[in-house]
This record gives C-alpha cells, sequence and structure tokens, in this order.
C-alpha cells in the first residue's frame, strides 16, 4: 500500500515489534506526530519534558527488558539532546533506535532554522546511522536499525528523516522481523585450550559483565562455578545477572568492588572473562591487575579481546555457545583449599563493617532491599549513591539495574527508571542524589503525568559527595564547588509537580516513608538526609592496585589501606 | 617505510558518509592516519581504501579490529610488505634555472619520471614508484628549489593472483 514518510516509520515501527516509544515533539516530526495521535491505540507515546531523557528512558526500556528502546526527538536541539542519552547507551551497549526529524531536504546545508548533522554528530557514539534522504529506502532503513542495534553486542542506531521524506509516498508492505545477524562461533582450538586452563588452575574466579547479561548464560555460569569451586565476581555492568545472595558471588570488583571480590580476583590463578572489557575502572593498575592468574576472554566483539589487558586465551564468538562447550570439557572437581581463602576473604570483608548509631546509606539500602519485590528496576544516577546501591543492593531477578556504568552519566536516572517502569511493567525504585538529581529533576513533570509507579530515595548530603570524596583523599579537603547551594525543600519541589514528598532522618522514619511509597504505586520522593562525609569505601586510588585499596577513612588523619 | 608502518586495504561500500565514518573511528580512537587514498574498485559496489599508518603490535591489531566493526566495511587486510605491490604519484614543481637545468633533467631521467609541464620559470615534474624512491628524489630535488608538490599517499595490493575480497577470514580477531 501507499504510505507517506511518517506512515512508513509508523507501521515499520510497529512491525518490528516495538510498543512504547519516548519522545518530544516539534517542528520536523510534526507529521510523526500526527501519525502517533492517530494510531495511539496501537502505539504508545511517552513525552518526557527534555529529550535527553527520551533517550535514557529507551535505555532504561532496553535494559528492563533486553528488547530495543525507541526515542524521537525533532532536529536542531531536539537532536543534539539526545546526544549524552546516545554515549550512555553506546558506552553500555544498550540496543537503542533514535529516530530523529530533519529540515526538507532542500534546506539540508544551508544552516537553515533547527537543521543541524545529527549523523555527523553522533558519528562516534553510534553503533551505525542513517541519513535517509530517499523515501524508497525509509523502511529498509528502520529495519536493518533495528537489526544492527540487537545484533552482536547491542547498540544504538540513529536514523535522521528530512520532513520532505516524511511527507513523500511510496509503497510499503508488512515485512517478518528480520533475525538478528548470526554471530561468529568460537574457535574450537580455543575452546579447548580454554578448558585445558579451567582443568588445570587450582583458584578460578569467573568475571562477567554486561555481555553476560545479553548472552543470557548466567544460570550456565551458576553451574559450572558450583561443579568446579569457581567463585563469581562481576563488573558494574554485570549486575543483576547473578543474585547478590548466592554464596558463590562475591559482588562487583574494581574501584569501589567488594573486599573479598576485588582480593579473590587478585588471588585466582584464573579469570574466566565472560562479556567483559575489563575497563580502567574495573582493573585499577594494569600492569599490577590479576598478576598471578592466567586470563581468559570470552567476547562476542572480536575488537574487545585483548584491547585493555593482554590475554592468554582470547575466546571470539557467540558468549553461550562457546560458554556452554568450554563448560562441557571442563571435570567437576572441588577445591577446599581455595574454598577456605575466600572464606577467610568473606570473613575479613564482613569485620570491615562499623556499627554507627545514625542512618547510613547502606542502612537505607538494607530497607529497601527488604521491602521492594524481586522484579523491581533499581534504577541510579551516578556517584556515591550508584556505588552504594551497587555494593548494597540485593538483586535478585536479571535486567533488574539500569544505571550509566561506562559514560557515567549524572542525570540518567529518572529518564532510566521511567523507562524501565514501562518496559517491565513493574514499579522502579530510583535511588539517587541531589547533584545528580539536580541535573534531571525536570523529569518529575512526566511521573507526575503519567502517575509512573517510581519511588525515589534522594540521598541527599547537600554536597557532590564522589568528587568531594576525591577532594578530600586527593586534593586537601580543599572543596571547590561541590557544596550545593540552595539548600532545596524537595518535599515542596515534589508537591510542586503533586508528588507525594517525605523527608527522613531516621531508620524507622525511612522504613515507614519507602513502604508507603513504594505500596502506593504512585510516584513519591523521600528525601533522606545523610552525612556530608559519607564515604564510598572500599576504594582504589585511581589508577591504583589492591594493595593501595583504601578501607577506612580517618575524616582527621586521612585514609587507611 | 618507517619501521612501524603498515599498510592495510580495506573494501568498503561505496556510499555517501563511509569515508568519513572510518576516518571518524581513527580520530575516536587516537590513531594515527601517515596518509591515505581512496577510489573506485572492479565493482562499482565498493570503494577501496589504502591506508598507511604506524604503530606498535597492539596498534595494528587494534586498527585492523576496530574498522571490521564498522557496518559499511567490507573487508579489511594487512598487506604483507614482502607479499605487495606498493605505488605512489608524486608531483613536484622546481625553478627552473640555467644553472641547475641539465642537472635535474638528469635526475628525472634517472628517475624514469617525465617533465609534465615546462615554463621559463618552472618545471613540473611526475614520478611514481614505491615511497622509498619518492622520497629519495624529493631529497635530491631539495637543493633545487622546490616551488611545490603533492604526493597521492600509497595504493597497493597483493602480489599474485588472488583478491584481498576472497580472503577467506575464520577468526576474526586477530
Amino acid at each position: 500500500m501507499k504510505l507517506t514518510g511518517a506512515q512508513i516509520i509508523i507501521e515499520t515501527l510497529i512491525e518490528q515489534g516495538v510498543e512504547t516509544v519516548f519522545g518530544y515533539p516539534g517542528g520536523t516530526v510534526l507529521d510523526i506526530y500526527d501519525q502517533l495521535y492517530k494510531n495511539s491505540d496501537r502505539i504508545q507515546h511517552v513525552r518526557v519534558s527534555h529529550e535527553q531523557h527520551a533517550a535514557h528512558a529507551a535505555d532504561g526500556y532496553s535494559r528492563a527488558t533486553g528488547k530495543v528502546g525507541v526515542c524521537i526527538a525533532t532536529s536542531g536541539p531536539g537532536a543534539t539532546n539526545l546526544v549524552t542519552g546516545i554515549a550512555t547507551a553506546m558506552l553500555d551497549s544498550i540496543a537503542m533506535v533514535a529516530i530523529t526529524g530533519n529540515v526538507g531536504t532542500p534546506m539540508i546545508g544551508k544552516d537553515s532554522f533547527q537543521e543541524i548533522d545529527i549523523t555527523g554528530i553522533t558519528l562516534p557514539i553510534t553503533k551505525h546511522n542513517y541519513f535517509c534522504n530517499d523515501i524508497t529506502k525509509l523502511a529498509d532503513n528502520i529495519r536493518e536499525a533495528f537489526q544492527i542495534a540487537k545484533s552482536g553486542r547491542p547498540g544504538p542506531v540513529l536514523i535522521d528523516v528530512p520532513k520532505d521524506i516524511q511527507n513523500a509516498v511510496w509503497e510499503w508492505e508488512k515485512e517478518p522481523i528480520r533475525p538478528v545477524f548470526e554471530n561468529d562461533l568460537a574457535r574450537e582450538d580455543k575452546v579447548q585450550k580454554a578448558a585445558r586452563l579451567l582443568n588445570e588452575c587450582k583458584r578460578p574466579f569467573i568475571y562477567i559483565g554486561g555481555g553476560a547479561v545479553g548472552a543470557k548464560v548466567p544460570d550456565q555460569v551458576l553451574e559450572l562455578a558450583d561443579r568446579i569451586d569457581a567463585v563469581i565476581g562481576c563488573s558494574f555492568m554485570g549486575l543483576s545477572a547473578i543474585p547478590t545472595d548466592h554464596p558463590r558471588f562475591l559482588g562487583m570488583t574494581g574501584m569501589h568492588g567488594h573486599y573479598a571480590s576485588s582480593m579473590a580476583q587478585d588471588q585466582a590463578d584464573l579469570i574466566l572473562g565472560v562479556g567483559i572489557r575489563f575497563s580502567d575502572r574495573a582493573t585499577g593498575n594494569k600492569d599490577k591487575y590479576a598478576k598471578g592468574a592466567k586470563i581468559i576472554q570470552l567476547d562476542i566483539d572480536f575488537a574487545e579481546i585483548g584491547k585493555n589487558i593482554p590475554v592468554d586465551v582470547g575466546i571470539f564468538g557467540d558468549i553461550k555457545d562457546a560458554f556452554t562447550r568450554i563448560a562441557e570439557k571442563v571435570e567437576s572437581k572441588e577445591r577446599p583449599d581455595w574454598m577456605a581463602r575466600v572464606e577467610a576473604l568473606k570473613a575479613e570483608e564482613a569485620a570491615q563493617a562499623v556499627e554507627v548509631d545514625y542512618l547510613t546509606p547502606k542502612k537505607v539500602i538494607s530497607i529497601i532491599n527488604e521491602k521492594t519485590e524481586a522484579d523491581s528496576v533499581l534504577a541510579t544516577d551516578v556517584g556515591q549513591h550508584q556505588m552504594w546501591a551497587a555494593q548494597f543492593y540485593n538483586f535478585r531477578t536479571k535486567r533488574t539495574f539500569a544505571s550509566s556504568g561506562g559514560l557515567g552519566t549524572m542525570g540518567y536516572g529518572l529518564g532510566g527508571a521511567i523507562g524501565a517502569a514501562y518496559g517491565s511493567g513493574k514499579r522502579s525504585v530510583l535511588i539517587t542524589g541531589d547533584g545528580s538529581f539536580g541535573m534531571n529533576l525536570n523529569e518529575l513533570a512526566t511521573l507526575a503525568n503519567y502517575q509512573v509507579p517510581v519511588t525515589i530515595v534522594l540521598f541527599n548530603n547537600g554536597t557532590l559527595g564522589m568528587v568531594r570524596q576525591w577532594q578530600t583523599l586527593f586534593y586537601g579537603k580543599r572543596y571547590s564547588n561541590t557544596t550545593m547551594q540552595p539548600v532545596l525543600d524537595y518535599v515542596k519541589l515534589a508537591d510542586a509537580f503533586g508528588i507525594k514528598g517525605y523527608k527522613v532522618t531516621d531508620e524507622a522514619g525511612f522504613a515507614a516513608a519507602f513502604e508507603e511509597a513504594y505500596n502506593s504505586f504512585r510516584p513519591a520522593l523521600i528525601d533522606v538526609k545523610i552525612d556530608v562525609d559519607e564515604m564510598v569505601l572500599p576504594m582504589l586510588p585511581p589508577g591504583g592496585s589492591i594493595e593501595q585499596m583504601i578501607t577506612k577513612v580517618d575524616m582527621k588523619g586521612g585514609a587507611q589501606a | 617505510m618507517k619501521n612501524d608502518q603498515f599498510v592495510i586495504a580495506v573494501y568498503v561500500e561505496n556510499k555517501f558518509g563511509v569515508l568519513t565514518r572510518v576516518t571518524s573511528m581513527f580520530t575516536r580512537r587516537g590513531f594515527n592516519i601517515d596518509s591515505l587514498t581512496v577510489g573506485e574498485t572492479e565493482s562499482p559496489e565498493y570503494s577501496r581504501i589504502t591506508l598507511t599508518m604506524s604503530g606498535d603490535g597492539y596498534a595494528r591489531t587494534q586498527m585492523l579490529n576496530q574498522l571490521r566493526k564498522l557496518y559499511n566495511v567490507k573487508k579489511v587486510e594487512l598487506l604483507e610488505p614482502g607479499n605487495s605491490l606498493e605505488r605512489e604519484l608524486l608531483l613536484i614543481k622546481v625553478k627552473n634555472l640555467a644553472e641547475t637545468r641539465q642537472d635535474v633533467l638528469t635526475a628525472v631521467n634517472v628517475y624514469r619520471g617525465s617533465i609534465i609541464d615546462y615554463s621559463m620559470d618552472a618545471m613540473t615534474i611526475e614520478m611514481t614508484g614505491d615511497p622509498s624512491k619518492i622520497d629519495a628524489f624529493i631529497e635530491l630535488m631539495k637543493p633545487y628549489s622546490i616551488i611545490e608538490m603533492c604526493r597521492t599517499g600509497l595504493v597497493a595490493m597483493q602480489r599474485g593472483a588472488g583478491s584481498i575480497l576472497n580472503i577467506d577470514r575464520p577468526d576474526k580477531a586477530q
């Protein structure tokens, strides 16, 4: 049938199984929005307050579901506002399709009103992008975009569609969804070598990343770990893949990783990395990273093999297939010495806990752990609260974590939480800080407008806590521009948007407020007062190695290793 | 060629913006391009880019792998120096002075170049060869007052009957 470009966009999105899109209307997407209006019974549109959060919401939607998140923005500033959100998705390998309008093709290149070269701008932050100036290619470009976004290592794809193309008419027929590109399979000799190293090792450590989540391999990881007495640690992006309280799971490693997990990784003689890229925040000083261990790296992206650290066996290919083939060749074996050593590390970690009589982030998060459903998505912004969430939140279900790892985007959280709530169809919890929240609080309007069930837990320490922590430890306590001014009344702020606000200062107060807020199935904000000098520990200094791990800080004296 | 220099041949889809994708990736990853040439191939669907780059083994592997990841890139091969033909074209304009004219003409003759423009004040020489020959000729011309010069950068292909498009690479990771 003959359709306009705008109709083709909507029909192709529906054909691709898209149920919800996030966006913001504007001059060059009016035709698309007209079609969204006419098709509102077939495809839901969520209008955010700022395009950045359309991208973040699409990203949160994808993290919660594994499906492709979709966002729409107009040309010029609408498109550039997407940029941070697209880059966030790129760095964390999140499947996303972004559609932007542009001025009509005769106006392209003339610096027309709200014209911007968004394909040029997003070239380094997309997996691929299209400037579609040909109506005959529009549907195919969209189909291909979905295919690319989902295939192999996922990522964002942008399609820029000039206004006259949206009005042009072309033949369109529904097509079946194209399968993802077939993954390459790992080489057998490499698989055998990996299995041999696993059989020979004494202290195995399985290290999982975001790629393990995407490859749906965590259950096999647990099964193998049980059979060979391995322990499991993860990168930030690997969180939620393995239940936090599983006895084999030691938690996140790296700059703010769990003590036991980081130490076990350092003491291991074999690290099996699954879908992980060994980023600088995960390894610290690369020259001293896991020196006693042979490293096997398993990844779907061949360019990641050995990119950040040299590895002993680099296995490129479909992760699930390769992991399964390796696991088949590995003999079950008990390693009691290793298990004893790990237990000792866990005991050392437990002994580091300090009891205090005031409200700490850890206490707040343990209350959240008790009161949330296992399948609620936890979203965060970026900073201290994010690391506390990573350390203390009890992840029970896969794909229940939405947080900006690679790019570290302050302001990601509210958009991410909204997208996750739509994707999962469940309540989300957002843990944020007063710094990050200041970057996205306009999205309270979206929460209120759609009554999205997001409980916001705002750690209020009156400062940009993570930066302050670095200033305390490495910059002689010169607190340059980190103190938050003015002091905001968050209850009044929430109230202005018609959202219920709470202010709490103690455990009982928080427990009661969270219970009520979370079970209201409505948006709510809880302002939690915490100490300005609360720190994220342990900490590896930037570029530092495991011996330099800071486990406690005396505010009068300084850091202690 | 410098010791750590190498040549990569890349088949890309002959589409708008593909060259930008390639060069933008190098900028983003912090790789330096020594020379780049691009042009048509035997197939109208593809363009061929010849890149001369330098770096250690790690950089080389990364460049090849990151190139292979680009969606519009169809084939990437490292051309081994001993097994490939490399040529570059030079246009060089030098002053035409009575006292040096004969020296320049002799040099052009020995190097098998040709004079493609000749005036009272200047002559322009065309020269093809591998980069070391071009380098040597430029060195030779320096005393004769070079007015301007222009090199195309390297084009290269492997020796023998094969095409890099047909090289089967079961393991993408280098």
